[in-house]
């Protein structure tokens, strides 16, 4: 079976730690930072590589923060 | 070492599934945390970017907290008097009608202030979409009670909870407006979950294509959350918006090509 392994790239300084990211995430791949951006905000991160690159997290966010890569390997 | 070098190789153009859409400028949302206008406002552009309109797309930016939704929709937009955007759409179709045109309003700007040209642009049968926030509370001003406010709701005009017998009762105007002749497509989506999100996309895909049928007016609601309005953490009041929002406002196509379906 072909094995797919997702990566994100977050804007730290546009995320506002929502974390209704974090709720929609299927594999609990993503989790918050213990640092805030300039804004004070804690923002979201990959916490380990179950991310299966599914979109979820991306679609859900309200700014857009997430960009989400897909590979087949 | 190794894993860093994987992880080059997978941030790759080309490995791009999903990234923000160009139509969204790159300035930073003036929303809430958490709030549902983000996510609305940038799937409305991906269908805009999907379609290729963005030289043909008109938008209308209401009174509320989407004041500013021209400064964030990379398309040519027009701020409307408070409630008043369904009749500038009218005028904009009118004078323009092969551009796509749609209003994106609130539920204090459509429901309330707005109800007179709300409804008439609906029973007039313009050839327009509109886009309706409804989050049952005035976000914008600080939480006062709107007419879609739920009863026993507490928000900072009715803080012992909306008492149906000295307030009135929750306004859907979603329904009222489904009843009206001119309507052609009538909706109530959300954008809580992925699944939502979705759903809603395509609601507003076809809310866009309607508008080459010439067959009357697409009206979408979007449930949303206020975090700040309601006092709550976003993942907690998209929980409580699932709750005690939906059994009230049910999600679903309320009006099919002319047709009433529920």
């Amino acid at each position: 079976m072909a094995k797919v392994i997702g990566e994100i790239v977050v804007d730290i300084e546009r995320c506002k730690g929502c974390e209704v990211c974090i709720a929609a995430c299927p594999v609990n791949a993503i989790g918050m930072s213990n640092e805030v951006n300039s804004k004070g905000y804690h923002y979201m991160q990959a916490i380990n590589d179950k991310c299966t690159g599914c979109t979820n997290c991306a679609i859900v966010c309200p700014d857009g923060v997430i960009t989400v890569y897909r590979v087949k390997i | 070492m190794e894993e860093n070098i994987k992880k080059d190789n997978i941030r790759k153009e080309e490995n791009i599934v999903y990234k923000k859409t160009k139509l969204m400028t790159d300035k930073v949302l003036s929303y809430c945390p958490g709030c549902g206008h983000g996510t609305i406002h940038r799937i409305i552009m991906e269908v805009v970017d999907e379609m290729g309109i963005q030289s043909e797309t008109l938008g209308i930016a209401p009174v509320g907290c989407a004041v500013l939704a021209y400064e964030f929709m990379d398309i040519d937009m027009q701020e409307a008097a408070h409630g008043r955007a369904p009749a500038m759409a009218t005028a904009m179709k009118r004078l323009m009608p092969e551009k796509y045109v749609f209003s994106y309003q609130g539920d204090g700007d459509l429901a309330a202030i707005g109800t007179a040209e709300t409804i008439h642009a609906c029973n007039r049968g313009e050839n327009i979409t509109m886009i309706f926030v409804n989050n049952g509370i005035y976000g914008m001003t600080g939480g006062q009670m709107a007419p879609t406010t739920l009863p026993g709701m507490k928000s900072s005009t009715s803080p012992y909870g909306r008492d149906i017998v000295t307030m009135g009762n929750p306004l859907k105007i979603t329904e009222l407006i489904a009843q009206l002749p001119g309507t052609y497509f009538v909706t109530r989506q959300a954008v809580h979950t992925p699944a939502n999100v979705r759903k809603t996309k395509k609601a507003i895909r076809k809310a866009f294509e309607n508008q080459k049928l010439k067959k009357g007016l697409s009206f979408v609601e979007v449930v949303s959350n206020c975090n700040s309005g309601w006092k709550m953490a976003p993942v907690q009041s998209n929980e409580w918006m699932v709750e005690n929002m939906f059994p009230f406002y049910p999600l679903g196509d309320i009006k099919i090509e002319g047709e009433l379906v529920k």
